[in-house]
Parts: C-alpha cells; sequence; structure tokens
C-alpha cells in the first residue's frame, strides 16, 4: 500500500454550540487505504466526518488534502475538490425518484462531465438500483436506501469517500453485501475512511483504523495491531 | 339566472387559474425554505405597478412589460433572500417572518407615495373584448389569467424535474444536509428558489393587474386568497396549487352566483377552515 497521505487532520478541536465535541485530533488518511473510526456512540466519530466534510469548522489546527488546507472551506468546496461523505441510509431525498437521488450526486461541476461514465459505474455495483430507478426513494427498503446514497456519493466522483455508519440497523446479510461492494469501490481506486459500530467486523474489514473517546484519539494501529491490543479486548470484545 | 350554472363554472375556473398563479410563488418559498411569506401579496402588487410604470412611461402592453419585469423581480427575490431572509434564517425561526412582514409595510407605503392611494389597473386594447362559448360571453382577460397560470405551472415543473438546479431546489426542500454533502451550495439554491418564486409573482402581478383594479393595499387581500389556495392543495405542492386555485375560483363564483356577492370571501374562509379541520396538510399536501 502506498505511504502517501491524502488526508491530514493536525490537533482540530471542534465545537457544537459551546460544547467541545473533538479535543487536539491528529490522524492521517493514506491513499487508497481502508480507514475505519471507532467509538461509541458520542466519541464524536460523525463530528469528525461532519468536520471534514465542511459542515462543521474546527476552532484551532489545520486539515490539509492532497497539500491544499481545507481547514475553512464550505462543504460544497470541499465535494468539489474530491472528498464526499455519504450519510447513513436515512440521508435519502425520499420524494425524488432513485434516478434523481443518483443523479443529484453528480451536481459538481467536475462530477457532471464524468456523470454518464459514474452512472455506468454505479449500476454495476448496484444493479438492483437500475431496476428500481423509476420508484420515489422512500419506497426502497433500508439496505436498498443505503445502497442508494453511495451510490449517490460515487456519482460526485470522490476520491475520498467518507461512510458514516453504513450498518445501522440493516441485516447481517444486506451488511455483507454493503461491505463486499465497499472492496469493489477501493478497488477502482477511491480511499475509504468508514465509521462503524460493530467493532470486531470493523477490524475485519478496515487495512487500520483510529480509536475515539469522548472526543480524543485513544489508540490507533492497524487492523491486526489494534485485535491484539489489551484495551481494544477489554471495551469491546469483552476478553 | 335561469339555473344557469354553466357560466359561474367557466368563470370560475379561469379565476381559479388566476389564483393558483398568485399562489404559486408563496407556495415555493414554504416548500423550499419552510417560510411563510407574509409579504407575498404585497410582492405581487410590486409586480401589478411595476408594469403600470412600465406600461405608462414605455407605453408597451403589459405582457410585453415581462420582458423588464421578469427580470427586475428576480433580482429583488434574489437579494430579499441574500441580504434579509438568508441572514434571519440563522437568527430565530420568527426573524424571517418579521422581516416579511416588515416587508410588506415597506412595499404598501412606497407605493402609497409613488402611485397614491387612489386605483390603477392595467388596461389594453383587449381589456374588455371577450370571447364566446356557446351562448356565453366570457371576458378575454380571464381566459389569458387561465392560460398564463397552465403556462408557469409547467414551465415551473420542467425546471423542478429536468435541470440540475431545479433537482437541487427540490433536494434542499427535502434533506437539508444530505443536499450541502452533494455539494449543493444550499444558500445559493434558497436565493434561486426565491427569485423563481418573484418571477412568479411578476407574471402574476400583470395578469392581476389586466383582470383587477389595484390600490397599494391590495396585496392583504391577495395574501389571504393565496393562503386559502395553498390550504386547499397543500403548501409546497405545484399541482395541488393549480387544484386549489380552481377549487377556490369555482366555489367564489357559484357562491356569488346563487347567495350572492357578499358571501364570496365567506365561502373561502369556510372551505379553509374545513379542510383545516379535515385535511390540514391539504388535498395534496404531504
Amino acid at each position: 500500500m502506498s505511504q502517501e497521505i491524502l488526508l491530514k487532520i493536525s490537533n482540530i478541536d471542534v465545537f457544537h454550540g459551546t460544547f467541545q465535541a473533538l479535543w487536539d485530533i491528529s490522524l492521517e488518511v493514506r491513499k487508497d487505504e481502508m480507514l475505519a473510526l471507532i467509538g461509541a456512540n458520542t466519541a464524536g466519530k460523525s463530528t469528525l466526518l461532519d468536520t471534514i466534510s465542511g459542515l462543521l469548522h474546527p476552532t484551532k489546527g489545520k486539515m490539509e488534502f492532497e497539500g491544499k488546507d481545507i481547514t475553512h472551506l464550505e462543504a460544497y468546496e470541499i465535494v468539489e475538490l474530491g472528498i464526499t461523505q455519504i450519510p447513513e441510509g436515512r440521508g435519502i431525498f425520499p420524494e425524488m425518484s432513485v434516478i434523481d437521488n443518483i443523479i443529484i450526486g453528480s451536481y459538481g461541476r467536475r462530477a457532471r462531465q464524468k456523470k454518464a461514465e459514474n452512472l455506468k459505474r454505479v449500476f454495476q455495483h448496484f444493479p438492483i438500483l437500475e431496476k428500481r430507478k423509476k420508484q420515489t426513494a422512500k419506497t426502497l427498503s433500508g439496505g436498498e436506501q443505503q445502497m442508494l446514497v453511495i451510490a449517490r456519493g460515487l456519482m460526485a466522483d470522490p476520491k475520498l469517500m467518507l461512510l458514516d455508519e453504513m450498518s445501522l440497523g440493516l441485516a447481517p446479510i444486506v451488511i455483507n453485501e454493503l461491505f463486499k461492494a465497499m472492496k469493489e469501490i477501493r478497488e477502482t481506486g477511491i480511499t475509504i475512511m468508514f465509521v462503524e459500530q460493530n467493532v470486531r467486523r470493523t477490524l475485519q474489514e478496515a487495512d487500520r483504523a483510529y480509536i475515539l473517546e469522548t472526543g480524543r484519539v485513544t489508540l490507533s494501529g492497524t487492523a491486526a495491531q489494534l485485535k491484539e491490543e489489551e484495551g481494544v479486548k477489554k471495551a469491546y470484545f469483552g476478553i | 339566472m335561469t339555473g344557469d350554472i354553466f357560466t359561474p363554472l367557466v368563470m370560475g375556473v379561469l379565476l381559479g387559474g388566476l389564483y393558483a398563479l398568485i399562489a404559486m410563488g408563496l407556495s415555493m418559498v414554504f416548500g423550499v425554505m419552510r417560510l411563510i411569506n407574509l409579504a407575498h401579496g404585497d410582492l405581487v402588487i410590486l409586480g401589478s405597478y411595476l408594469a403600470y410604470a412600465v406600461v405608462t412611461f414605455l407605453g408597451l402592453d403589459p405582457i410585453v412589460s415581462l420582458v423588464i419585469c421578469i427580470p427586475v423581480m428576480f433580482g429583488i427575490g434574489f437579494a430579499i433572500q441574500k441580504y434579509l431572509m438568508g441572514r434571519a434564517f440563522g437568527i430565530s425561526g420568527e426573524a424571517p417572518l418579521i422581516i416579511a412582514f416588515g416587508i410588506a409595510l415597506i412595499i404598501q407605503n412606497s407605493n402609497q407615495i409613488l402611485w397614491t392611494p387612489l386605483s390603477r389597473g392595467l388596461t389594453t386594447s383587449y381589456s374588455l373584448a371577450s370571447f364566446s362559448l356557446g351562448q356565453l360571453q366570457f371576458p378575454v382577460s380571464y381566459l389569458l389569467d387561465f392560460i398564463a397560470a397552465v403556462i408557469v405551472m409547467l414551465a415551473l415543473r420542467e425546471f423542478l424535474v429536468r435541470t440540475y438546479l431545479g433537482k437541487a431546489i427540490t433536494a434542499a426542500s427535502q434533506n437539508k444536509r444530505a443536499a450541502l454533502l452533494m455539494g449543493i451550495n444550499n444558500n445559493l439554491v434558497y436565493g434561486f428558489a426565491f427569485a423563481i418564486a418573484m418571477v412568479s409573482a411578476a407574471i402574476a402581478g400583470v395578469f392581476l393587474g389586466m383582470t383587477f383594479p389595484f390600490t397599494p393595499t391590495s396585496g392583504t387581500q391577495f395574501l389571504i386568497i393565496a393562503f386559502g389556495v395553498v390550504i386547499i392543495g397543500g403548501l409546497g405542492s405545484m399541482f395541488g396549487t393549480l387544484v386549489g386555485g380552481l377549487i377556490l375560483g369555482i366555489c367564489q363564483t357559484l357562491a356569488g352566483t346563487f347567495l350572492g356577492p357578499a358571501t364570496q370571501m365567506l365561502i373561502v374562509y369556510v372551505i379553509v377552515l374545513v379542510i383545516l379541520a379535515i385535511r390540514p396538510q391539504g388535498l395534496f399536501g404531504r
């Protein structure tokens, strides 16, 4: 795997109003890797993704993407640079058709030019969506809605894809399918950073992981290293 | 009267078109930004006065005056959203309402100063023309209202369904956060949504001015009618707005014919109350 750094976050603090959600977070995402963020519900994983996406802004620290300072960019500028967040499954446009949901992913100037090519790719990953393309998005099953948000994100032609709690509330068989799709997507050259609740599964799938606790990075390393870590075993596997 | 129901029905349908046209911008602004634009009636009347100025000073036909009125109202709408509403959204839920009320007052009083409280109208060579349907005669201006309403509705629908900007407006109205994550600049999209609503207000203003006389305070009366239309049809639904307009128009003319002119507005309130009681989201609302 390449050691080239795609996204570098240095010492950021992030607040929700007066509440400090992230404390001095530093992290790097390497090109072509599958990186996981692990942590309990309020650890700040989604806050971190939202900060990278430009929905929230750090009060301290710096974020660089491909060497460019993105700390103070707005969400639509971040998407244009090639970072796309896939919100968890309820993040669809419920009253729009499946195909319109997918097409809106290519809203950015850069993505629009590759619309036809990406659409073909998306339907290869998720043939079920092509069958359902005329349906209203809210009529899809939970798993299909999750596929839809991933498909929509792919239309933005990302270099880095941020996946938020993909498997939330889905059946294991659907989750397997989604992880399979993620691997295929990664093989097309898209770097993936994902947030998951299921630690055992996460450490199987990811190359590396960061562990967040109450807004701080407490541990990081390769998935293999973390599996052996005493703290992780105790906290997450109950051993 | 001889039990003639045909005349009020046709008049109601045609008048309903004008009502729908007036209500379209109100419905769109609510559908996209969840803002109840209390200034909408006055913005429509502003469109009427704008056309009146162009007709008076440049001698253009009112419909041709839209070439000037549409871009001006588009600009006004975009500016209102960008410099007033957009900022007010960040303050509180009530702030945009108060701003809208303020805009309404400013427009009303500016029109009083500029045009005096006398009633005005957009008169043309065909103002008094009529067309016949069987034995009966109907004013041409009412027919034009209806045609304009259908054209504006279809154009708006096509725009929302076919273009990237239209899809982005729809997307931002359904899931703000997801729209941001897809690279949509919501503030810009809201600006365009308000501007497009004002284009519909400009068109409504012209056709209203060709159909009825207007004064600087007419806006309130048409705001109430627009509210009636969207309550019946469902806020945010374009098709519902057209149907709501037709229902309101037909009920008004039927009531006017069979129960007397005094009941025309009363019937509007009664229908609105009934709809609110049995189907508060409107006939086509979600």
